[in-house]
């Protein structure tokens, strides 16, 4: 799928079809299946050999679910404790309750500096925002300098995985890109570029050093916040992060609210989780730390953006709010064989896979036709919940989602109670759901429909017209047996002691 | 010992083979079976598909028909975790929206003794040999709610293993599902096929005749498949080979 987009996509995406529809394309895509194919597969293979390694990794991952859950359940407190001590620290503390007021503090922030131009570490938060675009839209430019990111925004796509974004590409397709844009954005590629990973790696060192050694205003996110001590932590693997967090005057970090971990002592499990479920790494290559400002020495103003957008919402619901355990390792898409087949595009949100599909519906509603969608974009196979380092049941979630798009209840959106009605389109399943259920509720009338089934299988055709062609375009449908197992059970064994009567009164 | 065999909404309507293979085979080992004729559906589809108050009639019902056996044996991974897994939760929820519990009281009887085929076999009659005969090339599918929300481990390849003239060939990828997912191979039917296509194609690249699983919904989706593409190869639950033996071999 080719985007038309500006650096990052706006969130919610304006009227992105459901996830059948865009999953569709990219099935039939060969190129794409063969380079998800491979690049899952591989990264898969690695982390569970990384994880493999770790004789206490089921504590370990008991313990990162648990520190996770403390401090939602006094998330209130945490923030309070984060708010004092970057203060503390030489900081300055923004509260966002959404996207727009997000956006709006940035570039109000950067518009301060007199610069018309950023440079950003690879952040989740300003991509969920949408913050590339609203600050080009105040004439200020945002550039990426996370290799993958740099790819997808010289080639003016969208990034289809959470830690690989350009995961949709090969290499000779980034080769064609930097070749081709690399001059519109400031250094132009090394004449005669191949597709060797180092002489790519390197195009992007030379193209990217200018921007670091210029950029007076640095925008990153976090991925976690010590709140003891107001420490951000930027975990990493290119040393971009490292060049954005300490070379410009001025810090801007946006930050989902859920980033935060009480101590010292509980980020130690997580730099331990992290980097093997993500990139297989044993440890991370890069982790920056700061905390506040330090004179002579780094940026001279930080500003810590606090984001909500959403995220309230989902802690105030029981089931859903495991999703806000996420460390966003993306172990969940690698081993997902949805994601797989279907690509990151087709989860229309900048959270793809099988986190994407229980996180996004929650963020943004479920009202939108992808997002209603999105819950059912799995086959609840488990090996998501199976490798989550901070065992969110996805699973589990997806189902509780999928009742809220067909059943509606009880929801809290921005901040307020509220009931949702089921959704539309679902009438005639709902029909379905609700026949099956009485005739299972009999189990003559179940008998009833078992015997017409088996005496008319000589006209069952092997393929359906229709809704049913959703199968049988694909599948062949079984045979029809001769007659259900309840009357071969009856007509041979249920004489012989056999109690088959029993409970049949209802 | 008493067991009821809950055979299953999709196996009594459409696999009754695998339900008397069931029948045979654990006769064979000593077990007096009935089938409760009251027994319909777990409910897992509306549950699944976010039916979750559908679900609760059935689920009732289910503990109605069942609660008063020893033991509950059923040829279905995703079922058995149906009743062992979702009923509790089940129950929970019920709780959680202020209905008290009378739900998961209901349900609490028949969790602890439902048991999925490979489970019983191994873990409460300790059987792992069940003097089968089954004289192909066979690869096995581990079905995904049987080894990630059951846990059936290696039990059933341990039963295959020690079947007389089996031969067990490895399945690539095979911890892989295969795509069928109850509403998803309809509601996602693209990537429902493409899933299943690469299982088949995994399958048929171990030259094996058989592919076995312990689940016929995931069988219906890979047979179907299988016929489609018209590989030569055969879907077989695990009840119809271990029931089948040199005096009376399966069809």
């Amino acid at each position: 799928m080719s985007g038309t987009f500006v650096g990052m996509p706006v969130f919610p995406p304006p009227a992105h079809p459901a996830f059948p529809q865009a999953a569709h394309e990219a099935v039939n895509n060969p190129t794409l299946r063969g380079n998800l194919r491979h690049a899952t597969h591989t990264i898969r293979a690695k982390r569970a050999k990384a994880v493999a390694e770790v004789s206490d990794w089921a504590e370990l991952r008991e313990a990162g679910k648990r520190i996770k859950d403390h401090t939602l359940l006094h998330l209130d407190r945490y923030l309070e404790q984060v708010e004092e001590s970057v203060t503390a620290a030489g900081g300055i503390v923004h509260w966002a309750a959404d996207a727009d007021e997000a956006n709006r503090i940035v570039a109000g922030l950067v518009k301060e500096t007199g610069e018309s131009e950023v440079v950003k570490v690879k952040s989740m938060a300003t991509q969920e925002i949408g913050l590339n675009e609203a600050l080009e839209a105040e004439g200020i430019r945002a550039y990426e300098t996370d290799l993958a990111e740099l790819i997808v925004q010289l080639g003016k796509d969208r990034p289809s995985h959470i830690l690989v974004p350009a995961i949709h590409r090969n290499r000779g397709e980034i080769r064609d890109i930097f070749t081709r844009e690399m001059s519109e954005w400031g250094r132009p590629a090394p004449e005669g570029l191949t597709d060797t990973p180092a002489e790519l790696a390197e195009a992007a060192r030379l193209h990217l050093r200018e921007k670091f050694l210029r950029a007076k205003v640095g925008i990153s996110g976090a991925n976690f916040v010590v709140a003891e001590t107001g420490t951000l932590v930027v975990v990493e693997s290119e040393g971009n992060g490292r060049m954005c967090l300490t070379l410009p005057e001025t810090l801007i970090s946006v930050v989902g609210i859920e980033k935060i971990v009480p101590t010292w002592r509980d980020l130690e499990v997580f730099l331990q989780t992290l980097p093997r479920s993500s990139t297989a790494e044993r440890m991370n290559p890069y982790t920056s730390t700061w905390t506040g400002t330090t004179d002579e020495d780094g940026p001279k103003t930080f500003h810590l953006v606090l984001l909500d957008n959403g995220r309230s919402d989902t802690l105030a619901d029981e089931v859903g709010r495991q999703a806000l355990r996420c460390i966003r390792c993306s172990a969940c898409l690698n081993v997902c064989p949805v994601y797989e087949r279907a690509g990151g595009h087709a989860y229309g949100s900048v959270y793809p896979g099988p986190i994407g599909a229980i996180l996004s519906p929650q963020l943004r509603g479920t009202a939108s036709e992808i997002d209603a969608s999105l819950p059912y974009a799995s086959s609840l196979c488990g090996a998501c919940y199976e490798v989550c380092p901070v065992a969110i049941d996805i699973p589990e979630v997806l189902v509780h989602l999928r009742e809220r798009v067909v059943q509606g209840g009880p929801v809290t959106r921005e901040g307020n109670k509220v009931v949702l009605k089921p959704a539309k389109g679902h009438a005639a399943e709902r029909a379905a759901m609700r026949a099956a259920r009485w005739a299972f509720a009999r189990p003559g009338a179940l008998r009833t429909g078992q015997r017409l089934a088996s005496r008319t299988r000589r006209f069952h055709p092997r393929t359906l017209p229709g809704p049913g062609g959703a199968w049988s375009d694909t599948r062949d449908l079984p045979p029809v047996p001769a007659e259900p197992f309840r009357d071969w059970w009856q007509r041979t064994q249920g004489q012989n002691g056999g109690n088959g009567d029993r409970g049949a009164a209802k | 010992m008493r067991v009821a065999l809950f055979l299953t909404c999709v196996n009594d309507t459409l696999y009754p083979d695998t339900g008397r293979s069931v029948v045979k085979l654990l006769t064979r080992l000593g077990v007096e079976v009935d089938f409760p004729m009251a027994q319909t559906c777990c409910g897992q589809a509306h549950y699944n598909t976010g039916y979750r108050h559908e679900a609760e009639p059935l689920a009732r019902h289910f503990s109605d028909v069942f609660g008063e056996y020893e033991a509950i044996v059923t040829p279905s991974g995703s079922c058995g975790a149906m009743v062992r897994e979702l009923y509790p939760r089940m129950g929970e929820r019920a709780r959680a929206e202020g209905r008290g519990d009378t739900l998961a009281a209901t349900l609490a009887p028949v969790v602890p003794k439902t048991y999925e085929l490979t489970e019983f076999l191994v873990d409460v009659l300790g059987v792992t040999d069940v003097g089968a005969y089954y004289p192909h090339t066979v690869t096995y599918h581990p079905t995904c709610h049987g080894l990630r929300s059951l846990g059936l481990g290696d039990r059933p390849r341990r039963l295959l293993q020690a079947v007389k003239g089996l031969e067990l060939v490895e399945l690539p990828g095979a911890d892989e599902c295969c795509g069928f997912g109850g509403t998803f191979a309809l509601k996602n039917a693209d990537v429902s096929a493409a899933m299943g296509a690469d299982k088949v194609r995994n399958a048929e690249s171990t030259g094996a005749e058989v592919l076995c699983a312990a689940d016929n919904s995931c069988l219906m989706h890979i047979g179907g498949t299988m016929h489609r593409l018209k590989t030569g190869m055969r879907p077989v639950h695990i009840a119809e080979i271990l029931a089948s033996t040199e005096e009376g071999p399966a069809a």
